[in-house]
């Protein structure tokens, strides 16, 4: 018997007689002997808890968290401070072990914690439908690409190179099964240049902020988009729609992004959310559980799952999109950290990013041999090139406890030295003064040695 | 809803949809029988006029709350009116089917097809 | 359950002016004027209308939301399809480890060891489990894994010169392989259910040729069966040189017992939600793997998780993430996967080890026989039979159409009614191919006395509805709602609060 289960030897035997078989061996008689494991599975014994337990606390151990350095690594997902009662909430069993809300009548504590997290991201997006959560953001662009080559039939996309790396290389997984084109858009001063877009293309994608930091025009770039015809895709951080006027208010189509900066672990990169919202036009096209509002028999207001025709488990090949299982419980992080937050703590928070991101590009800009990757606005992560290899830099200031962000190098071949640095709240003005020392200090050393003769 | 009919003046499609011909025009339907099979419908597609469709073949599709159905066209044509206030008020297809629950109205290019459709009594057989 | 006169209202209507949970620390720096900053044509209006509420509002409405809902810590819940297992509490503990839920995706590989070791051993778990050599972690969901499945299948065919352009399923299919099919840009062929409740054969044998890229299928079936042709179904498709895929939903059925890579199977996705414990959520989040053959590995998406010997100094091998694949099929999202999910799947894996897994298998589908038996026993299956006469395996099927011709209920009303009685009713209309069907998965950490009462409460609607069918029709009546009116909600989809 294991720590889970509860058949006793007088159990089974009980079962075995009313089942009609003399063996356990009987029920599985179906299955061809030559396709019979003859041996145990090649896996350890069972351990007990406890040394489970230990087992996983040393492997965590060999992990450098970012509550072991100091650390301003950003890219996607970010290292802000997750208030206590997200998890409180998140543990309790009725949100955390139930399935997906097929039978509404004892399911309308998730039905209607969806519905206000539809609510909260449509406020952000500026746009009307959200769906309640699909996987993460890069798979979301791809999702979106999808909802955009069946609405358009058009054979190619045109996306930004300030989209996310993974987010593009993700739809282009995706493209090539669909023998779709991907018509990359540079980046100009730090900003999307769209190229001249003919009747071919069937989304346009960019990212808000883009990946290198940079507050993008949104409204001009969906302008184009429509005029030749073509869906307008923003991925965005959804922080900084805080301050930053929402794409659906610049007349983007959809909105999709990655939402673990808002109330979830980093996790070593999942499990997060990603969002999506879209036009009221787009409402059956969408992908995903989308939770609606209702009455039940007695007049009660209540939630479901709606438009479920769109789904997998009704229209099947038809579908919208394969996605069943979707993530739930972190969008209920997700919404209660919106809740937590508040209209006027986020708009707290994103202006102390803003600030303090400010600070952290200033003072580095100041070190001799940091400059600024671009000078466009940014809110809480900017682009920084480096005047020493940037490997190396990074090796001298984690023997300082520092972490200093992400290098660019193998995504920006055209910032060989480029490193992506993210403020969080968590990082104080002293942790950024560490910094820009450290970091000073390192690129400094390692001139020198580039400087110094053979 | 109302009880199961079949009326007399109309001919059917084994997949379950109706034809009233009058001169070379038809207007097409579900049947009672589909719109019961179906349950709610709650929504409807609604195609454009200019439209040809082919006898047998699907024209628009129907939604309830937990399914799809395509529309199969009993006949072969143009659509040359659409019944706008269904999109409106689905509801209508459940509640009078043969009537304010008509689809569309049709040209027919072919009026001999009829001759493949089936009575009242022969369509209401092939549902025993 | 609590009841509150204000219980239907939403974090929004509770919403008032100047209320406040997040307090931001000082800002600490020189604060330059925003407008230089970010200019206002680049900035919003007004700010988003989110609540304006504080921390004890907050946790008493999400408490007493929860309370609205049913869930598996506190009843039974035979879901079909859906694996609903106990959620050992010691992985939240484990998951919530700073090491590894503080761990940021970008750092540097050194300096993740804990995480990409865990990953590897992972991996090797789920190789031994599936009988296949390679191992992706990274789908997150099981409908992601199908797609990456198709998508490596596609990738494979071209490297051989080849343009396939059908994917087949059997009838029985869960919906996200036929939507998978589509969205992999594959047209979908239908396969017919014999009257034993396996793939037909012949329909199998007409419709495979060389331009069929894959079959997909998952064994058991949906139907609870074991597919006792699969290996003349594995050789029909290998001989045209399709890949066979492994839908791994029903894999709590054989852990230990047969693998899918014995069985023929080139690609295999897990449902670590299912089989290996990840809370459902409420629908997520959960994550896809996929196991391949050698001849799939080429094609598996960036970055693999992979160790390194060392360089000959004497040290520990290193683990690391390997981007170099040339002819891989690309990235399916970001990062290296759902790890949170990885922690809890191995340390199910680890608790259970090799005897405890094949204990699992075993008392599933002991436990399924048992409950399918006591049906009898009780009488249901005179109007609830099972829709074939063979032993099932973790699960079964019944269907309703002779307790919906005799005693006036449907499927949907007895599974209103097992709501008012405390537990979540089975679930229902799926598979398709059953008409009035009821899939009854009762997973192997239930007690035979749950499944006892079980087969009891279904009896005794049965009684009931026989005296009058229409307490069942109108059911549920206990529960925080009743029927909800989902016509309504489809017809004009209220998706948002209005502000």
């Amino acid at each position: 018997m294991t720590q889970y289960t509860s058949v006793t030897d007088d159990d089974r035997r009980q079962m075995l007689e009313a089942i009609g078989v003399s063996s356990v061996e009987d029920l599985f008689a179906d299955i061809p002997a030559r396709l019979r494991l003859a041996r145990p599975l090649a896996l350890d014994p069972g351990l007990s808890e406890q040394e489970v337990y230990a087992e996983l606390r040393e492997l965590a151990e060999r992990n450098v968290s970012t509550d072991a350095e100091l650390s301003f690594l950003g890219a996607g997902m970010y290292d802000h401070y997750i208030p206590a009662l997200i998890d409180s909430i998140l543990q309790r069993s009725e949100f955390l072990t139930p399935y997906t809300p097929y039978q509404p009548e004892v399911s309308q504590g998730t039905l209607q914690a969806m519905f206000e997290y539809q609510t909260a991201i449509s406020e952000l997006t500026g746009l009307p439908v959200s769906n309640a959560s699909v996987y993460e953001g890069p798979s979301a662009v791809a999702a979106a690409g999808y909802l955009a080559k069946l609405e358009k039939g058009r054979r190619r996309f045109v996306v930004s190179r300030g989209v996310h790396p993974h987010a593009r290389e993700a739809l282009a997984t995706l493209a090539r099964a669909w023998d779709m084109e991907v018509e990359e858009a540079p980046l100009i001063d730090g900003l999307t240049r769209l190229p001249d877009l003919d009747e071919d293309v069937s989304a346009v994608v960019v990212q808000q902020p883009n990946f290198l930091g940079a507050v993008e025009d949104l409204e001009p770039l969906a302008g184009a988009a429509h005029r030749s015809g073509s869906l307008a895709i923003c991925a965005c951080d959804p922080l900084p729609l805080a301050l930053l006027r929402p794409p659906g208010e610049c007349g983007f189509d959809i909105a999709v992004g990655e939402g673990q900066t808002l109330g979830n672990r980093l996790d070593f990169g999942g499990p997060s959310f990603g969002f999506f919202a879209a036009t009221q036009e787009l409402i059956r096209r969408v992908p995903g559980r989308i939770a609606g509002e209702t009455r039940d028999v007695d007049g009660r207001r209540g939630f479901v799952l709606t438009l479920q025709t769109r789904e997998q488990h009704i229209r099947r090949e038809k579908a919208t999109s394969n996605i069943c299982t979707a993530q739930a419980l972190n969008a209920l992080a997700g919404v209660i950290y919106l809740s937590w937050l508040g209209r006027q703590g986020i708009v707290d928070l994103v202006t102390l990013l803003v600030h303090r991101t400010a600070y952290a590009r200033q003072r580095l800009e100041a070190v001799p041999g940091i400059s600024a990757a671009h000078e466009q606005p940014v809110v809480r992560e900017f682009a920084a090139n480096l005047d020493a290899p940037v490997d190396r830099v990074l090796a001298r200031c984690r023997e300082q406890g520092i972490n200093p962000g992400y290098p660019l190098g193998r995504d920006y071949p055209e910032l060989p030295n480029g490193l992506l640095v993210a403020i969080t709240e968590q990082r104080s003005r002293q942790d950024i003064d560490r910094l820009a020392d450290g970091l000073g200090a390192a690129v400094a050393a390692e001139r020198q040695n580039v400087e110094a003769p053979a | 809803m109302a009880d199961a009919s079949y009326p007399d003046d109309l001919l059917y499609h084994p997949e379950h949809d109706w034809a009233r011909v009058d001169d070379g025009t038809a207007t097409f339907g579900i049947t009672w029988y589909a719109q019961d099979a179906l349950g709610e419908v709650v929504f409807f597609e609604v195609p454009e006029v200019g439209k040809t469709v082919a006898k047998d073949e699907s024209y628009t599709e129907i939604e309830s709350v937990k399914a799809v159905s395509d529309v199969i066209a009993p006949l072969s044509g143009e659509i040359v009116e659409v019944n706008q206030a269904i999109s409106e008020k689905p509801e209508t297809l459940n509640e009078d089917p043969y009537g304010e629950g008509w689809l569309v109205k049709v040209r027919l290019s072919d009026p001999s097809e009829t001759q493949s459709l089936m009575d009242a009594g022969a369509y209401e057989a092939t549902l025993q | 359950m609590i009841r509150g006169a204000d219980d239907h209202l939403t974090i929004f209507e509770r919403s008032r002016p100047g209320r406040r949970a997040f307090v931001a620390p000082a800002v600490g720096v020189p604060e330059g004027p925003l407008d230089e900053l970010i200019p206002p044509t680049l900035r919003r209006a007004e700010p988003p209308r989110l609540p304006e509420v504080s921390e004890p509002e907050i946790v008493r409405h999400f408490n007493r939301l929860s309370q609205r809902n049913f869930d598996l810590d506190t009843g039974f819940y035979p879901l079909g399809s859906c694996t609903m297992k106990h959620n050992p509490k010691l992985h939240e503990r484990v998951a919530a480890l700073p090491g590894h839920a503080h761990l940021h995706p970008l750092q540097d590989p050194t300096r993740a060891q804990g995480a990409l070791e865990l990953m590897w051993r992972l991996q090797a778990a789920l190789s031994e489990i599936a009988g296949l050599p390679h191992v992706s972690l990274q789908p997150s969901a099981g409908s992601h894994g199908e797609l990456a499945g198709v998508l490596l299948t596609r990738a494979y065919h071209e490297d051989r010169g080849e343009r396939r352009t059908k994917v087949l399923t059997p009838d029985t299919a869960h919906g996200t392989n036929p939507a998978t099919v589509t969205m992999a840009g594959y047209e979908l062929v239908k396969l017919g259910t014999d009257r034993h409740g396996n793939v037909d054969l012949d329909d199998l044998r007409a419709k495979v040729d060389e331009d069929v890229a894959c079959l997909m299928l998952t064994n058991p079936s949906t139907l609870g069966l074991f597919e006792t042709g699969i290996e003349e179904i594995a050789a029909v498709v290998h001989e045209v040189g399709a890949t066979l895929y492994y839908d791994g939903a029903n894999l709590n059925a054989i852990m230990g017992i047969t693998r899918p890579g014995d069985m023929g199977f080139d690609i295999v996705h897990f449902n670590l939600h299912k089989s290996f414990t990840q809370p459902h959520g409420g629908g997520g989040p959960g994550a896809g793997p996929i196991a391949v053959s050698d001849r799939i590995e080429p094609f598996l998406p960036p970055p693999q998780v992979v160790r390194r010997t060392s360089h000959g100094n004497g040290s520990e091998p290193a683990y690391d993430l390997d981007y170099e694949r040339p002819k891989s099929i690309g990235r399916l999202r970001g990062f290296q996967g759902n790890y949170g999910v990885f922690v809890r799947s191995y340390a199910y894996i680890r608790s259970l080890g090799a005897p405890g897994l094949r204990e699992v298998s075993e008392v599933a589908v002991l436990n399924a026989n048992y409950l399918l038996a006591r049906l009898r026993q009780e009488g249901v299956l005179e109007y609830l039979p099972a829709a074939h006469e063979r032993l099932c395996m973790h699960e079964f099927v019944l269907s309703g159409a002779p307790m919906k011709r005799e005693l006036g209920i449907k499927t949907l009303d007895l599974a209103k009614r097992l709501l008012d009685h405390g537990v979540h009713p089975p679930t229902v209309y799926f598979p398709l191919i059953v008409d009035e069907a009821l899939l009854v998965e009762p997973t192997e950490t239930e007690t035979k006395e749950t499944l006892d009462r079980f087969a009891g409460l279904i009896a005794e609607i049965l009684r009931e509805a026989r005296n009058d069918p229409e307490v069942a029709r109108n059911a549920p009546y206990t529960t925080p709602v009743r029927r909800l009116d989902e016509a309504a909600a489809a017809r004009r989809p209220v998706v948002r609060q209005p502000l």
